[in-house]
């Protein structure tokens, strides 16, 4: 344990006395948590709509009015034909294109039914998709609104329409920012974790350091440890000014306790660190350790569940994600932050990543080698 | 009387693959004495040195340190040596007292120890107003001093220096061996490598590696009357003339 205390004092001394290091700790969660949230939004604004109005009819320029208020568009561009409409489309000015038939208004109250055609421009999916159901949904509302205003209700409607009411649970107001920054704040302490901790031991095999604590009394596993534990308290450091943040910007309170949180990473930083950790004792330089754990936390993230739902994943990368300990924290997080899981919820997650700690450690251990074969 | 051995090496052999690093090296090292690993460069000295120190695993051959096997008992081994590598190993962004600090407690000293070497050292080497400076902005020939006093600072059995004059001036190289005659003094056996000759005179005892073998073995006066030479360069030159490995 004495042996512990040293490593420790240097370790502790060495980060400190690194600006760059306490620099990049502070700054990188402020700007990512202050930044993307805000900007990577998946509620489409601000889609630039083309209008063909061949009616011009209190009815059409009704639709239009209430398409732009919805605040979601914004006409940019009022062709006369579908054509010129079209070029706009392919000048980039626009996104869609809501064409009203010449006989939009007659049709409406004559035959009581009337069609409108959307051309949306696909090179941006989700763009497209989101905007043309917008687009539809405010037509549809549209359509109440004339049926409430002017046409007489039947006694009995001749089509009977099935009306689908939403009820969000744990997300009531389905803030995105909810659900969002306690994903990026996993993300980061996931990256501090595995390549802080690998860049410090491959920089002492790169000084020539590692050599003299090598044919030193230190055993492999005190070594480890006085690595593990300074990065495991740092990354925690960032956790607590990540949830600082999330709570002083956002609102964001978790619903269950922060206990639960700091119990889970605590767990979770062990098994990242040793993941870091076993890195390190297969690199040689600063650069393939950096480009290693780039590479990993990468694929980790990407397949974390973080940006696309596990469950549309195929079947393979559904498997995968059962062997990424972000998933896991990814998922205990939204858990204890939305849904108020506790201790007993998370028993699972809890064990899969004490496994996880072990596996990572347990290997970096054995594949650190004081002497050279 | 025989001395006591400190280290001693029977048929100690490293192969890389097919590369032969070390061939059969036989030799010993008496207690307190300071004996010169002399060799070209790439003539195996650093291998067999790390063979020893534990950091590498023989081939084949025996070898014992401090009374303890190099294949079994090499974390024992640790415990009773100091090591200062080619590669300067001082923690540079440290200060002068931490770094002694350090290295002090890892070989398990006592906190009082720890502060009574402190003193000492600083003294010793004139760092007193150092002692707060960082390692990063000592002069070479300082860095140098301080590793070696730090690599026995646990009073070990036997030291292993690498090199340890390489690239400082004449004057503090004449310092550092005044140091390592008060190790010696101190009863610490000196084991170090040199590529300088007039180190060479220095020494109780050399031995000179040529391609992974030792070709010679005895005091400098003795090797320059079996080779007929004037000084140890002479001696070195002819034998090392004989190598067909070049060096790094």
């Amino acid at each position: 344990m004495r042996m512990l205390k040293f490593l420790l004092q240097k370790e502790l001394r060495q980060i400190i006395r690194d600006p760059a290091i306490i620099r990049i700790l502070f700054i990188m969660p402020m700007v990512q948590l202050l930044i993307l949230p805000l900007a990577a939004d998946y509620e489409i604004k601000n889609i630039n709509l083309g209008v063909v109005d061949h009616d011009h009819t209190e009815y059409s320029r009704k639709l239009v009015n209430k398409v732009i208020a919805s605040g979601y568009f914004r006409l940019k561009d009022d062709s006369p034909t579908f054509n010129q409409g079209l070029k706009a489309i392919e000048l980039d000015k626009t996104d869609l294109i809501l064409e009203i038939p010449a006989q939009f208004e007659r049709s409406l109250i004559k035959e009581n039914q009337a069609s409108l055609f959307i051309a949306v421009d696909a090179i941006n999916g989700v763009k497209a998709g989101l905007g043309g159901a917008y687009l539809q949904s405010i037509i549809q509302d549209y359509n109440q609104d004339v049926r409430v205003q002017w046409i007489q209700y039947p006694r009995y409607n001749p089509q009977p329409t099935i009306q689908v009411t939403y009820s969000d649970w744990y997300n009531p107001n389905m803030n995105y920012r909810v659900f969002m920054v306690p994903g990026i704040l996993v993300m980061l302490v996931t990256m501090i974790g595995s390549s802080f901790a690998s860049n410090n031991i491959v920089r002492e095999k790169e000084m020539g350091t590692i050599e003299q604590i090598n044919v030193s009394p230190i055993k492999k596993y005190q070594f480890i440890l006085g690595k593990l534990i300074p990065f495991w308290m740092l990354a925690l450091t960032v956790l607590t000014m990540g949830l600082a943040i999330a709570r002083l910007v956002y609102g964001i309170v978790p619903l269950g306790s922060y206990f639960t949180i700091y119990v889970f990473a605590g767990i979770y930083l062990v098994a990242i660190l040793g993941l870091g950790l076993l890195l390190s004792t297969y690199a040689q330089t600063q650069q393939q350790s950096m480009l290693v754990s780039f590479f990993v936390t990468m694929i980790f993230n990407l397949l974390s569940g973080l940006y696309t739902p596990i469950e549309s994943m195929p079947g393979w990368a559904q498997m995968i994600t059962k062997f990424n300990p972000v998933s896991y924290f990814i998922e205990v997080m939204r858990m204890v932050m939305l849904k108020g899981s506790g201790l007993g919820d998370i028993k699972f997650q809890m064990l899969a990543m004490l496994g996880f700690a072990v596996f990572f450690n347990g290997w970096a251990i054995l594949n650190y080698r004081k002497r050279s074969g | 009387m025989e001395k006591e051995k400190v280290i001693t090496a029977h048929q100690l052999t490293k192969k890389f693959g097919a590369f032969t690093a070390v061939d059969n090296i036989t030799f010993d090292v008496e207690k307190g004495e300071i004996f010169g690993f002399l060799g070209a460069n790439g003539a195996g000295k650093t291998t067999a040195m790390r063979m020893l120190c534990g950091l590498l695993l023989p081939t084949s051959g025996q070898a014992t340190v401090a009374g303890f096997d190099v294949y079994k008992q090499n974390e024992q081994i640790k415990q009773n040596i100091g090591y200062m590598s080619q590669k300067f190993s001082l923690y540079e962004d440290l200060t002068v007292s931490e770094n002694i600090r350090f290295y002090g407690g890892i070989y398990g000293l006592r906190d009082e120890q720890i502060k009574i070497k402190t003193a000492q050292l600083l003294k010793q080497l004139h760092l007193e107003d150092q002692e707060k400076t960082l390692v990063r902005d000592l002069p070479l020939g300082w860095k140098q001093k301080l590793a070696f006093s730090i690599a026995i600072v646990h009073d070990p059995a036997i030291v292993f220096l690498d090199e340890p004059t390489g690239g400082v001036d004449p004057i503090t190289r004449r310092e550092f061996w005044s140091l390592i005659y008060e190790a010696s003094a101190r009863g610490i056996t000196i084991f170090v490598t040199t590529h300088y000759m007039d180190e060479a005179e220095y020494c109780n005892r050399v031995s000179i590696m040529v391609d992974g073998r030792i070709d010679a073995l005895d005091a400098p006066a003795n090797l320059m009357k079996t080779y007929s030479a004037t000084s140890m360069d002479e001696v070195f030159l002819q034998l090392a003339r004989k190598a067909v490995r070049t060096g790094d």
